[in-house]
């Protein structure tokens, strides 16, 4: 078991989410970052969809109530087990009745605490995923949540430490290619030629730029609604364009004018309110 | 059928019967596709990274559509009140009067063509097309669980309280989502929805 002692901003379980269930108007959800979670699971030797805590600007404080083997990956808050500094990419022993707490990220947004075994709430539709647009899975984390955890794994852990770059603090580009409605924006290359700058409107459903617009074309405002999928760029008819992250609604109306790469849609989800992105398309 | 690249992990095929389309992909159980999204003149595959698309669109222009049938999704009788803050409205807007709004949204079945901005909230095609009316100028902060309304050439029911830029024309007792059901969703794509007043 864990107690969670204090929540920054926002602390969720998260695992892979609950794809297949659009049709029900249910989004697959999951972890925002999903490349540092897989990365978390593998450090501690969990299946690579156990869940885990997602962990916005860090401030997350939790004691274990029995010993636990723990990775940090994503955005690199400084942490500490009892006061004693600990790292991030590695593998951390918490003896049980220690308390770990993450301060704010040097850089990235979002912080996964793994925990061999996993955290085991409940699945709700097959995931443990908090999916904030629909409103299922666990409760938002805060002081007093206890989470259950599962049992050990059969694998062992590997490597103690995985080298990897932290996400960047500076300008992020993010490959893309042309999505089906690139012709509803006057000038599809405006979104490949903008300083984008990410808003502070920013949340698991979306990113949205701004510092530019894109002026949509007439009868943009018309499209029969098509199904959305995480790294979607749709453009508003305020001329701002969205980039969907994680709990993105599952059909939409507005012209998507882009796609992300899937994989550069776990690096979007590490860009902070303020950061400057640049969108790089290449012909599909 | 039309097929457009949707990033490289998706396709998205455009059809005039994405119902048909959708069930068809799902029967087909495409290697790599994680999910089936119908939409209003589409459906979206959405794939597994590194999934070969181009053999995914060349199995998907061969397959064969073939119409639901309402039975094969069944069929969902739904009690309404008709007492929403905007019938006078729509009344107005069709040229029919207010008893003429009900027999148009009872007197024909609809059928559910996708889901969407809830959970379990389904957009219903195929009434009456004279009761096709523009969404509220303004959407309202706080639409109450179970408000039956009309959008464009739909119809449909709140699952939940939201906000909501439907014209409101009645409510329902009949729960759309519950969590403890299987599947959840009381509506489904292809079902036929019958409105009876309550």
């Amino acid at each position: 078991m864990i107690t969670v002692l204090g929540t920054g901003a926002q602390a969720l379980v998260q695992d892979l989410g609950r794809p297949g269930l659009a049709a029900l108007g249910v989004g697959r959800s999951g972890a925002a970052d999903r490349a540092s979670l897989r990365l978390g699971n593998r450090l501690v030797a969990n299946p690579p969809d156990a869940a885990a805590i997602e962990v916005l600007f860090g401030g997350l404080a939790l004691r274990a109530s029995r010993d636990l083997l723990v990775a940090l990956t994503g955005a690199p808050a400084p942490a500490s087990v009892d006061g004693r500094p600990v790292g991030h990419f590695a593998l951390v022993p918490v003896r049980s009745g220690q308390e770990l707490r993450l301060g704010v990220p040097t850089s990235g947004l979002r912080t996964y605490v793994c925990v061999r075994g996993g955290i085991a709430v409940p699945q709700v539709l097959g995931s443990r995923s908090t999916d904030l647009l629909s409103g299922i899975g666990p409760a938002p984390l805060e002081a007093g949540t206890e989470l259950p955890i599962g049992p050990e794994p059969s694998e062992f852990p590997l490597v103690e430490v995985a080298p990897v770059a932290p996400p960047p603090a500076g300008l992020v580009t993010l490959r893309a290619v042309r999505g089906p409605h690139a012709s509803h924006a006057v000038d599809p290359g405006g979104l490949a030629t903008s300083p984008w700058v990410a808003s502070d409107r920013t949340d698991r459903v979306g990113m949205r730029l701004e510092g530019a617009t894109l002026e949509p074309a007439d009868g943009a405002g018309t499209l029969p609604s098509i199904g959305l999928t995480r790294g979607a760029v749709q453009l508003p008819p305020g001329g701002e364009p969205v980039v969907f992250l994680a709990d993105h609604p599952v059909t939409g109306g507005y012209p998507v004018i882009a796609v992300l790469e899937d994989a550069e849609v776990d690096r979007a989800a590490q860009i902070r309110p303020g950061q400057q992105v640049r969108i790089r398309l290449r012909p599909s | 059928m039309t097929v457009l690249p949707f990033g490289d992990a998706a396709l998205l095929v455009t059809h005039e019967d994405p119902v048909a389309l959708g069930a068809a992909c799902r029967s087909a159980a495409f290697a790599g596709v994680l999910d089936v999204v119908p939409a209003a003149e589409s459906v979206l595959l959405v794939c597994t990274p590194g999934t070969d698309l181009g053999g995914l669109r060349s199995a998907v222009e061969t397959l064969e559509v073939r119409p639901v049938e309402a039975l094969d999704a069944g069929s969902v009788g739904i009690a309404v009140t008709y007492d929403g803050p905007d019938l006078d409205e729509v009344a107005s807007l069709t040229g029919l009067d207010r008893a003429g709004v009900v027999a148009a949204h009872t007197g024909t079945p609809w059928r559910v063509a996708f889901g969407g901005f809830a959970p379990g909230f389904a957009y219903l095609t195929g009434g009456d097309p004279r009761l096709h009316v523009a969404r509220r100028s303004s959407a309202r902060t706080s639409v109450p669980a179970g408000s039956v309304g009309l959008a464009g050439e739909f119809s449909g029911v709140y699952p939940r309280s939201s906000p909501g830029g439907w014209q409101l024309i009645g409510r329902t007792d009949a729960v759309l989502w519950d969590l403890d059901r299987d599947p959840p969703a009381l509506l489904v794509p292809g079902a036929e929805v019958r409105f009876v007043e309550s």
